[in-house]
């Protein structure tokens, strides 16, 4: 008989069952089982008390860098952060090199994928090499594995283009995801425009070149009524622009990432590079609406956008350097933050961390019912650690939260049953 | 830097600057010190301005530019940078494109770096000279009435001005095409003024930028001719300043679209009397990062 792992005395927060209370579960062969009235012989008993046990944590956007910059990362070392940041799945942006625009690519991250500690879901380009010109072959890419489709940091700018995207899209199930920006507008810029970037003599990006696309597919998705769902928002503008299609019933979904909730622009001062990515950090104001927006469900979940650099595109000039930073081993601290400071209640948290990103992709989990994939995150709300460079997992060692004293870790992290990460 | 550090660095700088007068425009003062001007981007007068200073105080200088350095075989600033510690020069003097690529040079070398002007960032020792020039003119800048004209957001200049302008006590009036304003100007303890003829009316000093005309790629203003026409200082623009105005740029001068020749070389105008500041505020420099005591700054002074 296969053996028994048994999650004692835990708090099971599990917002897709309306379940928050003290007990226990049960996993065998991969699914969560109904408890016994005896513990079997072999069973592996985990007394968790003081703990959480939440559906795992599922990030919509992460850069894994493989094939073609393994420098940055791998799907081996980005899997290794997600489990040790309590990830049992990530969706893995297209813009590898090559591309992630055809189905040979898509099967190689599967390939590779396939031995890692945790689920990964491919996401393929819109069009050829994301040049913005002609549709990639979506529907050869879902057979191979995609889960949806973007150009990502490569923002379709052509709406016709973007239109057909979305009814092609449609067709094959797929969903679209949108990184909103509108290129003539951020051109050149760096941070986020503002008092901060007029004192560093830094070039702005201003908040309409996100919101004028967000816009855009918010009216292309109630044109075409494809599901679309917009990618890292940092501004109140667009949360403004997406409250309003909601209300009109558009299909359209939206995430933020834990730095613009945490972070302003006030943290680009020195010029640090690990306050560099793409959308900027933005100002006070944006950050409160985040906040508000993530607590009334303007905001469906919480993404990482990971994005592991080397030292070779972070030690140099400001306007130079690569954008992004890595997150998935600080998301979940910064989250449970939020928690304490009461913006969200911890079922909120498992929300946006799990349950949406789960319906939003339409992947098995989010769930702890009987019969799930036991996809689980152990989560410690009390433990404190310093994040360090040394011992991030992650190849990219890109974070503005590096040194930062951080409360509440993953301390388990399950796929399919087995443990891909434990701290004791 | 405080309004002390500026005024104890521009007095320095007066007891330097008649040094220049003399027939032996040399002291030992840095003799065996070792400079490198570091400048990643074409600049005449910086440049000359700070090689004359180091030269008129005995140091040893070195100059490396953009085209003669490594950087157009694909080294990166920090290896560069490096590699020039590795020669245990005193000083570091750069200039750089790139807004912070001082503050990035300091955190990975060991020598003192002055920064002589990054991307649209600061200008510090511009700065010092325009604040010594005015000072020479009107003893104080507690409670005078500067009016700067131009394009504010990719002037380095006005950044460092505006900064010590401020801390002396001056009211600093910006004026220019809105497409010329960086965000949120108005709250750099500024007053921002859409009609250039509010910025001069009673000014103590008006100072006018230059206007780059390589930037035409983003359009902010649609010709240097009507730009002129409605922002170039005149001298029918400058009656509405005090009788005792002072006039000044920071070079060089397009004529006749900021400023009008009459003006450039009129009475009012203390155009060169900057430049000889110039070089008396980069001695002052030199002198108070090496040996001289120390001025506690980030932006201008290590």
């Amino acid at each position: 008989m296969e053996k028994t792992m048994v999650l004692q005395q835990c708090r099971v927060i599990d917002p897709a069952n309306d379940r928050d209370a003290i007990g226990d579960i049960w996993v065998r062969a991969g699914k969560i089982v109904a408890a016994e009235t005896t513990l079997p012989e072999n069973a592996e008993v985990y007394n968790l008390t003081g703990k959480w046990v939440v559906p795992g944590l599922i990030d919509i956007h992460v850069h894994l860098r493989e094939p073609g910059q393994e420098y940055k990362e791998s799907i081996e070392t980005g899997t290794n952060a997600a489990a040790a940041g309590g990830f049992t799945a990530v969706a893995c942006m297209p813009n590898t090199s090559p591309v992630n625009d055809n189905a040979t690519v898509t099967r190689y991250i599967l390939e590779k994928a396939a031995p890692c500690r945790a689920r990964v879901y491919p996401v393929g380009a819109i069009s050829k090499s994301s040049k913005g010109e002609g549709l990639a072959e979506f529907g050869e890419m879902k057979q191979a594995g995609i889960v949806a489709v973007t150009d990502d940091g490569m923002p379709v700018l052509d709406s016709q283009l973007m239109r057909r995207a979305m009814e092609y899209a449609k067709s094959h199930k797929l969903l679209v995801m949108s990184h909103s920006e509108e290129a003539a507008l951020s051109r050149n810029g760096c941070m986020n425009e503002g008092l901060t970037a007029t004192r560093l003599g830094l070039r702005g990006i201003p908040a309409a070149a996100e919101s004028i696309m967000v816009f855009r597919e918010a009216a292309l998705a109630e044109l075409t009524g494809a599901h679309v769902h917009i990618a890292h928002v940092s501004t109140k503008e667009s949360l403004a622009v997406i409250s309003m299609a909601k209300s009109r019933g558009v299909k359209l979904t939206a995430e933020t990432a834990p730095h613009y909730f945490t972070l302003t622009d006030e943290a680009v001062v020195g010029y640090d590079t690990h306050a560099k990515m793409n959308p900027p950090l933005r100002s006070e104001e944006d950050r409160q609406a985040i906040l508000a927006a993530l607590a009334d469900g303007t905001l469906d979940a919480i993404a990482t956008d990971h994005a592991p650099h080397s030292v070779l595109e972070k030690n140099v000039e400001f306007n130079e350097a690569a954008n992004g930073i890595t997150g998935l081993e600080t998301a979940l601290s910064l989250s449970l933050a939020l928690v304490r400071e009461g913006v969200i209640s911890e079922k909120r948290m498992v929300e946006l961390m799990s349950v949406a990103p789960a319906r939003i992709l339409g992947v098995p989990g989010g769930s702890l019912a009987e019969g799930e994939v036991a996809d689980i995150t152990v989560i410690d709300p009390d433990a404190e650690f310093t994040f360090t460079a040394e011992e991030s997992k992650s190849k990219g060692k890109n974070s503005p939260f590096i040194g930062w004293r951080l409360k509440g870790r993953a301390v388990m992290t399950l796929v399919s049953g087995r443990v891909q990460h434990h701290i004791e | 830097m405080t309004a002390d550090d500026i005024l104890h660095v521009i007095n320095t700088a007066r007891s330097f600057k008649e040094i220049s007068a003399r027939p032996i425009k040399k002291v030992p003062t840095l003799r065996g010190k070792t400079i490198i001007n570091f400048f990643f981007e074409p600049s005449t007068r910086t440049r000359l301005s700070f090689e004359v200073a180091a030269k008129r105080m005995s140091a040893d200088t070195f100059n490396i530019s953009a085209s003669t350095s490594s950087a157009t075989k694909g080294e990166t600033l920090i290896d560069t940078a490096r590699n020039l510690q590795a020669m245990a020069p005193d000083v570091i003097i750069i200039r750089h494109s790139s807004s912070g690529a001082p503050q990035l040079l300091a955190k990975n070398v060991d020598a003192a770096i002055i920064n002589a002007g990054d991307g649209t960032h600061e200008h510090p020792s511009q700065g010092l000279l325009d604040i010594m020039t005015i000072l020479e003119h009107k003893g104080s800048l507690e409670g005078l009435k500067i009016a700067i004209v131009g394009d504010i957001a990719h002037s380095r200049v006005a950044g460092s001005d505006i900064i010590g302008f401020n801390r002396l006590g001056a009211n600093v009036h910006l004026a220019g095409p809105a497409t010329f304003m960086p965000a949120d100007a108005d709250q750099l303890g500024v007053t921002v003024c859409e009609d250039v003829r509010d910025a001069v009316r009673d000014a103590d000093v008006v100072m006018a930028l230059r206007i780059q005309k390589e930037r035409q790629k983003d359009p902010l203003i649609p010709s240097l001719r009507e730009y002129s026409t409605f922002y170039g200082i005149n001298n029918k623009m400058l009656q509405l300043a005090k009788d005792d105005v002072v006039v000044m740029h920071p070079g060089p001068i397009n004529r006749g679209v900021e400023m009008s020749p009459d003006v450039a070389d009129g009475k009012r105008s203390v155009i060169l009397e900057q430049v000889t500041n110039g070089v008396a505020v980069r001695m002052a420099l030199l002198y108070l990062v090496m040996g001289g005591e120390k001025t506690d700054d980030e932006q201008g002074g290590r």
